[in-house]
């Protein structure tokens, strides 16, 4: 392990508008550089997860196979995991198609409402699960930080402590919904 | 026979700290007149109280029960506590059971930022939700020609069928159903804007705890509601 | 004089029935009927035809309900009166009955009363059940009914009337176990007019039929003690509150408070006296919360029935805001027999705490399926293997108390069955259901059902029974199925927890009791059905890593 810690984010179903709020740290991001490298990231051009990481940034709800198999690997590979932002923490907008069937939505989005070229993709596209859930509901996670999305303050301190070996303490910093 | 006109005072404890309280006061009121916070959601001052949210519950000593501070007065002598490691893991599992009920999306709600529930999980510290989510399909009424009722963000703390009909005075919002499948529903579970006796009064979307009542054409996080009238107009009816 | 009134009556029905020779007794509560006792009833009353020395009438329960129907035959022509009891009696065997009349009894029909179930059972509040015609007020008083309201009206005051039923010992029959004489005490106290007295008939626990039985084979002796408890408290309103699924119930208490306005031993200037009571019938509608005295309060007020928190208890601030007394069926039929016979005399039955006897309601994996009344203290082996006539070793368990109690293995059956015993247990005496469950019950499906009943039943008031019902269910759910992991187990015990010591009123409280018990005694069953090896379902922290402590 090298002197400087390994920084990994991941993107499940979500909007992006966590990583967006990652970028939003602005120059901060030096100083997470000084500690930690980035190794693994939508942001990045790596396309395998690496084998030991320090902290995983989550974004986004467990929705799909690619999703699900994907969190499974990224927890046994992680020793801290992050759940960032409210799709990771209560599946947020990804879970409102859950009081419904997933053929009904898929019905619903591919068929009917569909005008041209109707037909429910089978390929490529990652088969949806019967409902999005949450990542805690699906491996262990260490850190929660709600927020739609949280401040890039709020990810910012949430980084700073982990990288110093705190546990953030984020009473009054972030909640649900933002 | 003697017969008081003084109201009694007790003396009692809370948290550890000596006060004096009206005999009939609840300790919730007096909590808050000594500013100790305790979380409360069908609580609302000027309607009778509920006793359904259980998250006011506390400990007084001598009794193994836990007590809803909004309904349990003062005795004298009487020392409660408010806060404790055993209530704050009861009220955090009651936040999260509400939260797991039915469908709260808090970022695009009407109400983010100006809803009681989502302001207690902050002040609560609740960063996460244990209990699966129960996702039931739960249906909008938004027959009416100013407001809407969506049951996602229902908490059934029957705050607007009490303020119906204690204060408005129309009976429109009753419930119907048991358990989880309780319901608020207007006269006999007909739509909203086809209700004869409601009087569009909009009382009930400002006691609205969560966005579950919001007027139309509010956008997330715009639905900002007023009740400061509402301490008033009870007083009224009690003069 | 409603006394000479009585004496006539008395007198009338001694002549009429010395007038016959036999009297046969169809049983016609609601487990006969089911299996068409009214047909058998028809068919011997038009099997007499020129018998003239034989009286056929219906009447209550007989207790023995899985033998149904049932006929007893009284002859009083040999030198010792004898009776023989016939079960599982057809139309068709009217004939050979009528026939077997003064003769030798009907082999293939005739049922050995010379068992247990007969011979150790201590009748009060059953005592007219199966003997009298329930919809004949005569009946009941040539049996000694309204004697005990008589006296207290004109030789007792309120107060000595109370103290009688404090010196009985009797405790709430309806599950709580509370003293009778003390909240008779506290309404009396409370300033009147206009106190209530209530009859809590909304018996909704699973398997249980006790109060049912007694309402459909006693109604008056229910009325007397209503009325007792009234004169004792100050009260001349009365309510009886029964569930709507009790329509024969409900006729034969019309029936039972018609007659007994006409005769003037209810109403007003009852007996002759200044004392006024009228009873009032309520029909519940359907939810077991309605048993739960506050909500039951709001129903008969027209409210929505949900509970709200105590204090204040019914007995200060109840029906109408009036101070109102709330007992159940079986205990308002104790008192007209502590009335009668002295509550010095009721409390010589029972144990040290738990007086007199109690009624309960055998079901399951039973021989004898039917309504018992056994002094309290009696143990449940001799219930359940003498009683009920199961052999010993073919039994796993008997759950008592219904949604609110527990299950209790048979390696406990040794314990007396009083209120303390059971709830050391981890049951409770509840209103009087046993089920008894044989070696095939899974207990984790046990309390799923009773977990899925609360769960429909919750009225909807208070959160944590209102959604902790909800998640419980899920989880024993899971379990059931083989789907759970050791973390569940942990979730389901974390929730009984909150569910028990936060919830609104009785049914919510109480809900997690039968998964309590069935977790304390058959911790294995849980345990066999997770899923193997990993301590729960989701992939954990990588090897190397001190999981952080997360909030709160």
């Amino acid at each position: 392990m090298s002197a400087k810690a390994k920084l990994a984010t991941v993107w499940l179903d979500g909007c992006s508008g966590c990583h967006m709020s990652l970028l939003d740290i602005d120059e901060r991001i030096l100083a997470v550089a000084e500690q930690a490298d980035l190794v693994y990231s939508p942001l990045v051009d790596l396309k395998v997860f690496p084998e030991m990481v320090d902290v995983t940034l989550v974004e986004g709800a467990v929705s799909n196979e690619e999703d699900y198999a994907k969190i499974k690997k990224v927890r046994a590979r992680t020793k801290i995991l992050v759940a960032l932002g409210d799709c990771a923490v209560t599946t947020n907008v990804p879970g409102m198609r859950n009081p419904f069937k997933v053929e009904d939505i898929l019905n619903r989005a591919y068929l009917e409402n569909a005008a041209t070229n109707q037909h429910i993709p089978v390929a490529v596209i990652p088969p949806l699960r019967q409902t999005s859930l949450p990542v805690h509901q699906v491996v262990d996670v260490d850190v929660f930080v709600p927020g739609c999305p949280p401040s890039a303050d709020t990810i910012f301190y949430v980084l700073t402590e982990l990288l110093a070996g705190r546990t953030p303490d984020l009473l009054g910093k972030t909640r649900f919904g933002i | 026979m003697n017969q008081p006109t003084q109201a009694r005072i007790f003396t009692l404890k809370i948290d550890g700290v000596d006060v004096a309280a009206r005999e009939h006061e609840t300790i919730l009121e007096l909590a808050q007149e000594n500013n100790i916070f305790i979380p409360t959601l069908c609580h609302l001052e000027g309607l009778t109280e509920f006793g359904g949210c259980r998250l006011c519950v506390v400990e007084v000593q001598g009794s193994n029960r836990l007590f809803p501070a909004c309904m349990t007065t003062v005795t004298e002598g009487m020392e409660v506590t408010t806060d404790s490691e055993r209530l704050r893991v009861y009220r955090y599992m009651i936040l999260g059971m509400l939260f797991s009920e039915r469908n709260h999306v808090c970022s695009v709600c009407v109400s983010n930022g100006h809803c009681d529930l989502q302001f207690l999980a902050a002040k609560l510290g609740m960063t996460r939700v244990e209990m699966p989510y129960l996702h039931p399909s739960m249906v909008v009424d938004a027959s009416h020609q100013h407001f809407i009722m969506d049951h996602n963000r229902c908490i059934l703390c029957q705050r607007c069928v009490r303020v119906c009909g204690e204060i408005e005075g129309a009976f429109t919002k009753g419930v119907m159903g048991r358990g989880a499948s309780s319901r608020i529903i207007h006269d006999l579970n007909g739509a909203w804007g086809d209700s004869k006796t409601c009087t569009s009064c909009g009382k009930c979307v400002n006691v609205c705890p969560t966005g579950a009542l919001a007027e139309k054409g509010k956008s997330a996080g715009e639905m900002v509601k007023r009740r400061d009238w509402l301490p008033y107009l009870r007083s009224m009816q009690e003069d | 004089m409603m006394i000479e009134k009585f004496a006539a009556i008395t007198a009338e029905e001694r002549q009429a029935e010395n007038e016959h020779d036999h009297t046969i007794k169809v049983c016609v509560a609601a487990g006969c009927l089911s299996s068409q006792s009214n047909e058998v009833l028809t068919a011997l009353k038009n099997g007499l035809g020129e018998h003239r020395g034989c009286h056929v009438k219906g009447v209550g329960c007989m207790g023995l309900c899985s033998q149904g129907p049932l006929v007893a035959v009284a002859t009083k022509t040999n030198a010792t009166p004898q009776t023989v009891m016939y079960q599982n009696v057809k139309a068709e065997d009217a004939t050979e009955i009528v026939q077997a009349l003064g003769k030798e009894p009907v082999a293939r029909l005739a049922l050995n009363t010379d068992v247990p179930f007969f011979q150790r059972q201590t009748k009060i509040v059953l005592e007219n059940c199966g003997a009298i015609d329930p919809e004949r007020i005569e009946e009941y008083i040539a049996a000694g009914g309204y004697q005990g309201l008589l006296t207290t009206l004109t030789e007792s005051s309120p107060s000595e009337v109370i103290d009688e039923i404090v010196r009985s010992g009797l405790r709430g029959r309806g599950g709580g176990g509370y003293p009778t004489g003390l909240k008779w005490t506290t309404v009396a106290k409370m300033d009147g007019p206009g106190k209530y007295v209530i009859c809590n008939a909304d018996e909704g626990d699973p398997g249980a039929f006790m109060d049912r039985s007694v309402l459909e084979s006693d109604p008056h002796r229910v009325l007397e003690g209503m009325a007792i408890a009234g004169y004792a408290v100050g009260a001349s309103e009365g309510y009886i509150y029964v569930r709507g699924e009790y329509p024969l119930a409900v006729e034969r208490l019309k029936i039972a408070i018609r007659q007994a306005n006409r005769l003037g031993v209810l109403g007003s200037k009852v007996c002759g006296t200044t004392f006024d009571f009228n009873v009032h019938i309520r029909l519940g509608a359907g939810a077991f919360v309605c048993g739960e005295e506050t909500a039951l309060i709001a129903s008969i007020e027209g409210k929505r029935g949900t509970p709200r928190p105590r204090p204040p208890y019914p007995a200060e601030h109840g029906l109408w805001g009036k101070p109102t007394l709330i007992n159940n069926v079986e205990t308002f039929a104790n008192v007209p027999a502590i009335i009668r016979k002295g509550g010095a005399w009721y409390a010589t039955i029972g144990t040290a705490k738990s007086k007199g006897t109690k009624v309960f309601a055998l079901a399951g994996s039973i021989q004898n399926t039917g309504l018992i009344e056994v002094p309290m203290g009696m143990s449940l082996s001799e219930i359940i293997h003498e009683i009920g006539g199961v052999p010993i070793g073919k039994c796993k368990a008997v759950q008592t108390g219904g949604p609110s109690g527990g299950c209790i293995p048979a390696a406990y059956f040794d314990t007396p069955v009083d209120y303390e015993s059971l709830k050391a247990l981890g049951s409770i005496m509840g209103s009087g259901g046993m089920i008894i469950m044989d070696e095939s019950s899974s207990m984790v499906d046990v309390a799923r059902y009773f977990m899925e009943f609360c769960m429909s039943e919750s009225c909807g008031k208070c959160v944590t029974c209102r959604v902790g019902t909800v998640h419980m269910y899920n989880l024993l759910d899971k379990i059931y199925q083989g789907k759970a992991w050791r973390r569940d187990l942990n979730t389901l015990e974390k929730l009984c927890d909150l569910v028990m010591n936060t919830s609104l009123c009785g049914l919510g409280q109480t809900a997690p009791n039968p998964v309590l018990s069935t977790l304390r005694y058959f911790r294995h069953e849980y345990l066999n059905k997770l899923l193997d090896g990993a301590e729960d379902g989701r992939m954990a922290t990588a090897a190397t890593t001190q999981p952080l402590e997360a909030r709160p």
